[in-house]
């Protein structure tokens, strides 16, 4: 047994691996889903236990092929990216039941066995990402998971997706581009791709090679940036949520743009913690502009937009918006609240799609006014939507409000009321959209779409009350999340200093 | 379909070629440039010349479509097979020096020859496949 245990780091991405490789092998649906399941569950419990391992015994390094770090690729798992793991491979799994139903009705007959390959393709790719300590070999992931991500967008039935799949796939690849290109950088000065071993090395580079440092930040940026549909570069988002199948939207929408997140604060540690004398990065106030930005614009949008997949996606945006404001402020609590938002939001964002995808699975539309009056046909799946979308908005009670408190704590300790004031302005924003939803779709006449709802079989039900109960769950008990996002956040500030 | 006489025997005289030139690459990968990225880019090269020539029908009896679709996953699972290989032997993932008793540079040799081979299978199989679909689009 610890013989096995000692090996979890790589088997965390092997097994999706093999996983992904097999249903690419035997392309038959049932054979996909049967492995899709196994894998994502075996995933998830091996997450935890990493993350258990890591709170018991400290970061776990892991060296592939034997050869140590800088030279070999090194798996390094800590606080932070354990707690990714975590939130990656549990929403893949809560969400895995779901698909047998909603990707016969969706997906085109043939291409059922492809859909699971490549969801754990994007599974293998997400994990690895988050687990390795390499920064080239993160590239690698990356475009593991966005190469697989694109077949899934472009899996959708609606001729749209062919073309946002195009339209991310430009997107995704500039962004790629410049990541390795800033990485490239970074080893121009370093001599090292390993994360450890490039902030140790990035202390004694000579001042004047410190431009190549700033060069590589910023493509570092602006590629991660793109990953994670920071506000001006998010345009490929929306329309890839919108017309993918309802199970990638809700696996990508909880995980793909987290995964970016994290590696953005990866990056800014290794950096500012390489190189104090680098010193204040402009990179923070940049950032605080453009979340700030990101909350109110994509939150205005979403109140107008009728189709109500776009209009999660760009209260997304908004929400990633919120993210990106806690690393820009940077102190304890508005770190913690970014890392607790990524948690949360993804957990939020899973159940509402798996809610807009139920629907779809019973009357074939998320238009806003054919969902009308649609609440007593499927009251518990419609219920779920109100306790997340409340979550979303940050009502007491639910795991929004846990996250939007540090971040408020946090605003306030950098700049006052007015970063304080912004927060709680943009979530009304959210009120507005959130609302309308429920109330068109609970106290309006059925639509006669609505009218032939029925509530969905349990495989679907399941996952959604479980995504909705956990973000009541964790806006009260916050030991998993806040105390974990804490420590995580002295973590990385403890580095930088 | 018929093409010229100079075309139809000149690409039988070079197919045994091109063949044994991506075989010199694969195995001579570890000392000069090349690999199996390059010996099944030239392998699907191969394929792709007698399509060319000799029209689709006569490709897919060299390659079948369903051999091309299965070399795809195939490849990556002898790659990933040997990487769990050294799992089961009781190092870590990737680590071939137990694929030999003797000589732990031996099995890193027999390990990279096992992973190149895999990167063959795939390549050869994905370029013949992109081949494949961009020939019969339309039909």
């Amino acid at each position: 047994m610890s013989s096995v245990q000692a090996h979890l780091p790589a088997l965390q991405v092997v097994l999706p691996l093999l996983g992904s490789l097999f249903a690419g092998f035997v392309r038959r649906e049932a054979t996909g889903f049967a492995l899709a399941l196994a894998v994502s569950w075996t995933a998830a419990v091996i997450s935890a236990v990493l993350l258990w391992q890591v709170l018991q015994g400290g970061p776990i390094s892991y060296h592939l092929g034997g050869w140590p770090p800088p030279w070999g690729i090194e798996y390094r798992i800590d606080l932070l990216n354990a707690f990714v793991l975590l939130l990656v491979a549990w929403v893949g799994a809560v969400t895995m039941p779901f698909a047998r139903r909603s990707v016969a009705f969706e997906v085109d007959e043939g291409r059922q066995g492809w859909f699971y390959c490549m969801y754990l393709l994007c599974l293998t790719g997400l994990l690895g990402i988050t687990v390795t300590g390499d920064a080239f070999n993160a590239f690698v992931f990356l475009e593991i998971s966005s190469l697989s991500t694109y077949v899934l967008i472009a899996l959708g039935r609606d001729r749209r997706a062919l073309l946002s799949a195009f339209q991310y796939l430009i997107m995704g690849t500039i962004g790629a581009t410049f990541y390795v290109i800033g990485v490239g950088f970074l080893y121009l000065v370093t001599g090292s791709l390993n994360m450890v071993d490039i902030a140790q090395r990035l202390g004694s580079v000579p001042l004047e090679q410190t431009r190549a440092v700033a060069v590589a930040v910023a493509f570092l940026t602006v590629g991660i940036s793109l990953k994670l549909a920071l506000f001006p570069l998010h345009v490929w988002l929306p329309n890839a949520y919108a017309y993918a199948p309802s199970l990638a939207t809700a696996f990508l929408a909880g995980t793909a743009t987290k995964v970016a997140v994290y590696l953005l604060v990866r990056f800014f540690a290794v950096i500012l913690a390489g190189s104090p004398a680098f010193g204040p990065l402009q990179l923070a106030d940049v950032l605080l502009v453009l979340s700030i930005a990101a909350m109110f614009v994509a939150s205005a949008i979403a109140v107008f937009e009728t189709n109500l997949k776009r209009m999660l996606a760009y209260s997304s945006l908004a929400q990633i918006g919120y993210i990106t404001l806690g690393i820009g402020i940077a102190n304890q609590a508005g770190l913690t609240g970014a890392i607790v938002h990524l948690f949360n939001h993804a957990i939020m964002k899973a159940a509402l799609f798996l809610v807009l995808g139920a629907v779809f699975y019973r009357i074939g539309s998320v238009k806003l006014h054919d969902l009308a009056g649609i609440g007593p046909k499927m009251p518990l799946t419609m219920a779920a939507f109100a306790v997340a979308g409340f979550a979303l908005i940050g009502t007491p009670g639910t795991s929004g409000f846990v996250s939007k408190w540090y971040l408020a704590v946090g605003a306030f300790g950098h700049s006052g009321w007015l970063l304080v004031l912004l927060i709680v302005a943009s979530s009304l924003i959210a009120v507005v959209y959130v609302g309308r939803v429920v109330e068109v779709v609970w106290f309006r006449p059925p639509s006669p779409l609505a009218e032939t709802a029925r509530e969905v079989p349990p495989s679907m039900l399941v996952p959604i009350l479980v995504l909705a109960g956990a973000t009541i769950w964790f806006g009260i008990d916050t030991r998993l999340t806040a105390d974990l996002a804490g420590k995580a956040a002295a973590m990385l500030l403890a580095a930088v200093r | 379909m018929r093409t010229s006489l100079i075309l139809r025997i000149g690409t039988k005289l070079v197919l045994p070629f091109i063949l044994l030139f991506a075989l010199y690459v694969q195995f001579h990968g570890e000392y000069g440039p090349g690999g199996g990225f390059q010996a099944g880019v030239i392998t699907a090269g191969m394929v792709i010349l007698v399509g060319i020539t000799f029209g689709l029908g006569a490709a897919k009896r060299i390659a079948p479509p369903g051999l091309v679709r299965a070399m795809v996953p195939l490849g990556v699972l002898i790659y990933a097979g040997t990487g769990v290989l050294g799992l089961l032997l009781g190092k870590n993932f990737l680590d071939y020096s137990v694929l030999s008793a003797s000589d732990p540079a031996h099995g890193r040799g027999l390990g990279i020859f096992m992973v190149e081979s895999g990167v063959l299978v795939t390549v050869s199989g994905t370029m013949t496949a992109l081949f494949y679909a961009f020939v019969e689009r339309g039909r």
